[in-house]
């Protein structure tokens, strides 16, 4: 019987051989060049974003402000151009009959799809990430970073708040990644799995500007797309991102937990 | 029915009460089948006979909704593991068709795992089915014999005790066919059993020493061609110079059967043993009546298939040769 691990080279392999892997990922790497070339060329900043007003003092604040538009549906998106077509690209080839009828149980090519869907969540923001940051350096300098609480940090010390900002913004991007992969695994088609997973996410961002719902604010995945700020503060407010950690295992477990059964469980026979 | 371990006795494939139903539709219906080490096996039906519902289920694909298959007396349904020493495709092979044909047997044998060995037997199997100097290009170039015969090769990978193939042939030119038949053929010469399932009478007939007759998801025959054959028995074919006395003192014989006319002039009759039709030669000289032809005939294939799947619907036995496909 083969590791789970090897299954999960396999499917990187499969990821690396497909456009779509490259569509998402280059997009990850463009849309942080395109907004420092913006910044660059066009001065004037975003002010009623947060972060937003020091774009041109420092590199740092570039992949900042990348976050908070990202979150909307720039990341959802293309979390779910892999995730939403992890398991439906096998239907779309036919390929589950030829790789369950291997010597592979079925958990474990579950288990090696959602990891390499998850891998690819991680390879876009961190390529977001450093792309935003060396642009952003090399456009607005690497200077210290104003935190939320007004007082001044360090450059090295922002770079590492930055990267645990990343490291936060993670959760909710695995989450929204967890959905996908349910979608993909339960509608078996890949267009809407995808469109789906926008959808839900959109509709969340919904329910979060609603008015009277504020009480659910604090659950929504989208209120955790923004619990990186708690690095941004003086000290460092760490009570949204231990929220964000266990609101967005509410959301992912429970998907891939529903997506698994539903892998362990189905029929593979012809559409 | 033996648990866990493969069994050493057990055989290859052993099928029980196998059931599977999709709302009101009964796809599989109690099916009940057990195929020996070294058969080659034919499972034979029209299309939408349950033939590929039924090998999905012994794959462990499809959940049956009732029944037990047993592979070397293991349960598919139970784990993977019970495919050890199993290989094959059902419908048609399919493949990544971004990856190589080599690429592509290349991670079957990574999911086949270590201990299968298959990673080793890449250029054998690729050579056995002659790709091997195609086997750098993208899949999505191949054509449909190509691919077919990819799909061999990825169940040789596993060294296979038993090789399920669903309709191996489908789609393939004459050429195609008749390699694909000589590979089966020296496959099952090597000792593997084989599951061929198929609507080509010819093929089965060529390549299965024991069949299963398929009719709307259950079994209408199973046992070897031959003894199908026999359960037919013979018709005579007669024809002479006054087709329609010959008739009226044949109606008259006692030991003649099913009297009718023949497609092409003259009479078919069954008749109970050879005596009786030397009998019957030596009454129609007795009556003035020259024989211009007295000939056995069996039945073809393909008018038991009819009998079998169309509920005995059989054509005139006049056809010279069965013809090879049966159903569309």
């Amino acid at each position: 019987m083969p590791s789970v691990f090897a299954i999960y080279r396999w499917e990187l392999r499969k990821l690396r051989a497909q456009k779509r892997t490259y569509l998402g990922l280059g997009a990850a790497a463009v849309i942080p060049l395109i907004f420092v070339g913006a910044v660059v060329t066009q001065g004037g900043e975003p002010r009623d974003v947060v972060f937003g007003r020091y774009i041109h003092d420092t590199g740092l604040a570039i992949p900042l402000v990348l976050l908070l538009f990202g979150s909307i549906w720039m990341f959802p998106l293309i979390t779910a151009l892999v995730a939403g077509d992890i398991v439906a690209a096998e239907d779309r080839h036919d390929t589950l009959k030829a790789i369950l009828t291997r010597s592979a149980e079925r958990h474990q090519i579950f288990a090696a799809k959602a990891l390499a869907a998850g891998s690819y969540a991680v390879a876009a923001i961190a390529i977001t990430g450093v792309v935003a940051l060396v642009a952003g350096i090399l456009a607005s300098g690497f200077n210290p970073i104003t935190s939320l609480s007004g007082t001044e940090v360090s450059a090295p010390h922002g770079l590492a708040l930055v990267g645990a900002s990343l490291l936060v913004y993670l959760l909710p991007i695995l989450a929204i990644a967890s959905i996908a992969v349910l979608l993909s695994t339960a509608l078996r088609n890949s267009g809407a799995a995808i469109v789906g997973t926008l959808m839900f996410s959109l509709l969340l961002q919904l329910i979060d500007i609603l008015p009277g719902l504020s009480g659910l604010h604090p659950y929504l995945l989208s209120t955790q797309f923004n619990a990186w700020q708690g690095f941004l503060r003086t000290p460092v407010d760490w009570a949204p991102i231990v929220r964000a950690a266990w609101v967005c295992a509410l959301y992912a477990v429970p998907a891939l937990i529903a997506a698994g059964l539903i892998f362990l469980r189905r029929d593979v026979a012809s559409e | 029915m033996p648990e866990g371990p493969a069994s050493g006795g057990a055989p290859p494939i052993e099928v029980r009460g196998l059931t599977k139903r999709y709302g009101e539709i009964v796809a599989v219906d109690g099916v009940d089948l057990t195929i020996d080490a070294g058969d080659v096996f034919g499972y034979l039906g029209p299309n939408g006979a349950g033939k590929t519902t039924s090998l999905r289920m012994m794959l462990g694909l499809i959940r049956p909704t009732a029944g037990l298959v047993r592979l070397f007396g293991r349960d598919p349904q139970v784990s993977v593991a019970a495919l050890e020493g199993v290989a094959g495709f059902v419908e048609a092979p399919s493949f990544y068709p971004y990856f190589s044909g080599r690429r592509n047997l290349e991670l079957f044998a990574a999911l086949d795992g270590p201990a299968v060995g298959s990673a080793a037997r890449i250029d054998d199997v690729l050579e056995t089915v002659g790709l091997l100097g195609r086997a750098k290009d993208k899949v999505r170039g191949y054509s449909h014999g190509m691919r077919q015969r990819l799909g061999i090769a990825a169940a040789l990978l596993r060294s296979p005790r038993l090789l399920i193939l669903d309709e191996p042939t489908t789609g393939l030119d004459p050429a195609g066919m008749r390699d694909m038949r000589e590979l089966v053929r020296g496959l099952a010469a090597r000792g593997i059993t084989v599951l061929l399932s198929s609507h080509l009478l010819v093929e089965v007939d060529e390549l299965c020493n024991r069949v299963a007759i398929v009719r709307s998801g259950s079994i209408a025959y199973e046992g070897s061609l031959a003894e199908l054959r026999q359960t037919a028995g013979l018709s005579y074919r007669i024809r002479t110079t006054d087709d329609a006395r010959a008739r009226e003192i044949l109606s008259r014989q006692p030991s003649v059967r099913a009297l009718d006319a023949g497609q092409s002039g003259g009479l078919s009759f069954k008749a109970a043993d050879e005596r009786s039709v030397g009998e019957l030669s030596l009454g129609l000289a007795e009556a003035g009546i020259a024989v211009l032809e007295l000939s056995p005939r069996q039945a073809t294939l393909e008018e038991l298939f009819f009998r079998l799947t169309e509920g005995g619907a059989s054509p005139e036995p006049d056809a010279a040769e069965p013809a090879e496909a049966v159903a569309a």
